[in-house]
């Protein structure tokens, strides 16, 4: 069943979660940015807070309403909670080899946009991790560099949530229309102070998100990615694209879906050694380290390496996308390298016939 | 628990050149599941780090046998291990060869990649060629062995001579332009370095084996062996798993195309 809460109702499901065991886990402005933290109350929401982005460009900016869930994506994303940036696998002593233990809280995460929803289903096909309770919020307000549209997951809200909120403020007030996903979602909703929903509260929501979606800043080509990466992978556009590209990983480290991990190993002085991953980035010289040298040393090897996966041969890989619309690469990059422009002139040069270095 | 070692102990370490050792490895109380010929292993030194090296026997009685020649810290460390010392296991990971419908066997090795190739070689075809190739005689690995192969049709060459070779100089795919094969009857592993793999393919294919029938051994980065690092990609393939045994057909375009 639908419920509408206020502000009350949003800070009794932080409360509700919190007393059932979750470290619950939402926006929070810190260093002028939107970032991921514990939350101990809904007052530790971004209230009234957004964000301007572009290429290279990010910025909070105050907003002219209260809204708690009014901005884009921000640096981090829900990656760094399943899938640590680094995290011990494995010790051995004299005794032998022990397993890490797993001591991942049990996390639940407030205000996942639906882009980041469908980013935790890839992340969750290749990282095993414990399932967070996971309260999205639909989109009505998309970011300058959002494409989710385009790639299926969002502004509305896919499977995977165990309630989604929609934010509203007009005349009426603030409010958030709460759907349950799963029982669990509407075990807690049960639980909070709110009102039964109207036909028009679902319809108001409805078209929220049908408007963000028209809103949508940018798209990626409507072409087969996979067949126009795989078809490209000789095209002189990578050397263009390596022209700007400094190699830096941004990209890969905002990425919600970038997996990729290194192995590294520590010693103490009384023989113990650990074996722990951190993320790693394909944009590292050493990632295709062999014997004879690394593999891809040019920029235009890695950023089509980065490129290619995210888009073509992460559907070879994993049967689906690894690219979920979020824009993050985009506002990161300190060169500005939109990914949508880059598989728009791809997809050009392949229309009159390639264009081959 | 698969990124979690099994303990291994080092029975016997057989000098085979002078940069590679073979390593006879005996679980220390649980073992591995059986290898295939072409599957590999990851192999843990002790504070140092794993790297991922092919069995080069497979003897049947759960000893694992690995070739390593030593390139770097790890395999360094590997190649060193003495007798008694304990090394950490995971796998078996990978592909293996594919030996099925097997009529002539052609068996082409560079190098340290005659030693996923051993194990095919310890069970040969009705008709089985070998060419093995090596920069110097010292470089040629297990050579007592493979002076004494029954029934199989063996060919040596290094890329340098000294004073005592009187074998063949030069690659290896001179002899395979030049070795009677029957194209429609013969199927061909090659492993070692991928322009030998590469040419060697052309050479086949020149001569109509046809592109199904020849399997390489690639090569990239592996960190964890069970597609989760993301190292080993080439192209669509995560080698760790998709490999290291891949068809010519697959793996043809991504050897051609620079730093894939």
């Amino acid at each position: 069943m639908n419920v509408v809460l206020g502000l009350d109702g949003l800070d009794a499901l932080v409360g509700v979660l919190r007393e059932e065991g979750h470290v619950v886990i939402g926006p929070v402005l810190r260093d002028d940015a939107i970032t991921l933290a514990e939350l101990s109350s809904a007052a530790d929401l971004p209230s009234g807070w957004g964000v301007e982005t572009g290429p290279g460009h990010y910025r909070v900016r105050e907003r002219e309403d209260a809204a708690v869930f009014g901005h884009s994506a921000g640096p981090q994303s829900w990656k760094r909670f399943l899938h640590p940036p680094r995290r011990t696998l494995v010790s051995s002593d004299s005794t032998g080899f022990h397993a890490a233990r797993d001591d991942t809280p049990d996390y639940a995460f407030l205000g996942v946009r639906p882009c980041d929803l469908a980013a935790i289903a890839k992340l969750r096909q290749i990282v095993a991790s414990k399932l967070p309770f996971v309260v999205a919020a639909q989109c009505t307000e998309p970011g300058e560099v959002c494409f989710c549209t385009s790639m299926g997951c969002g502004p509305g809200a896919g499977d995977g949530y165990d309630i989604a909120l929609t934010e509203r403020l007009d005349a009426d007030g603030h409010r958030f229309l709460a759907t349950p996903g799963t029982e669990a979602g509407a075990a807690v909703l049960d639980r909070l102070p709110g009102r039964v929903a109207t036909k028009q509260d679902v319809a108001l929501a409805e078209q929220d998100v049908a408007t963000a979606a028209r809103r949508m800043g940018r798209a990626l080509p409507e072409v087969d990615l996979r067949d126009l990466l795989a078809a490209n992978r000789d095209s002189a556009h990578w050397e263009a694209v390596a022209q700007r590209c400094l190699t830096c990983g941004n990209c890969t480290m905002v990425c919600p879906t970038c997996f990729c991990v290194s192995v590294e190993d520590t010693t103490d002085l009384d023989g113990n050694a650990e074996r722990a991953e951190r993320w790693a980035s394909c944009f590292e010289i050493d990632f295709s380290h062999l014997h004879g040298g690394a593999v891809r040393t040019s920029g235009a090897a890695r950023y089509r390496q980065w490129m290619t996966h995210k888009l073509g041969t992460w559907h070879d890989q994993f049967g689906t996308s690894g690219c979920v619309g979020c824009g993050r690469c985009i506002a990161w990059c300190p060169a500005g390298i939109d990914i949508t422009e880059e598989a728009a002139a791809l997809s050009q040069t392949t229309e009159h016939g390639g264009e081959r270095r | 628990m698969t990124w979690v070692p099994t303990p291994y102990r080092v029975a016997t370490r057989t000098v085979e050149t002078h940069d590679s050792a073979t390593l006879a490895l005996r679980p220390v109380a649980e073992s591995l599941p059986a290898f295939r010929p072409g599957q590999f292993a990851m192999l843990y030194a002790h504070g140092v780090g794993e790297v991922p090296i092919s069995v080069s026997a497979i003897p049947g009685d759960g000893t694992l046998v690995h070739t390593v020649r030593s390139v770097g810290a790890v395999s360094r460390a590997l190649h060193d291990a003495a007798p008694g010392t304990v090394i950490g296991v995971r796998g078996p990971f990978g592909t293996a060869w594919r030996l099925d419908d097997v009529e002539d066997l052609l068996v082409v090795a560079g190098g340290i990649g005659l030693a996923p190739l051993r194990p095919v070689l310890a069970h040969p075809s009705k008709r089985t060629v070998f060419i093995a190739g090596a920069r110097t005689p010292q470089d040629l690995l297990y050579t007592a062995e493979l002076s004494h192969l029954s029934g199989v049709d063996t060919v040596l060459t290094v890329d340098h001579g000294d004073h005592d070779w009187n074998g063949r100089i030069g690659f290896v795919t001179e002899p395979l332009a030049s070795i009677p094969l029957d194209p429609d009857r013969t199927t061909a592993l090659l492993c070692g370095p991928e322009p030998m793999m590469r040419f060697c393919a052309r050479t086949l294919l020149g001569r109509g084996v046809p592109a199904e029938r020849i399997q390489v051994s690639l090569e990239r980065n592996m960190q964890c062996g069970i597609g989760l690092c993301g190292h080993c990609q080439l192209g669509p393939l995560l080698l760790c798993r998709s490999g290291p045994v891949v068809g010519y057909p697959v793996a043809e375009p991504l050897l051609l195309t620079r730093e894939l």
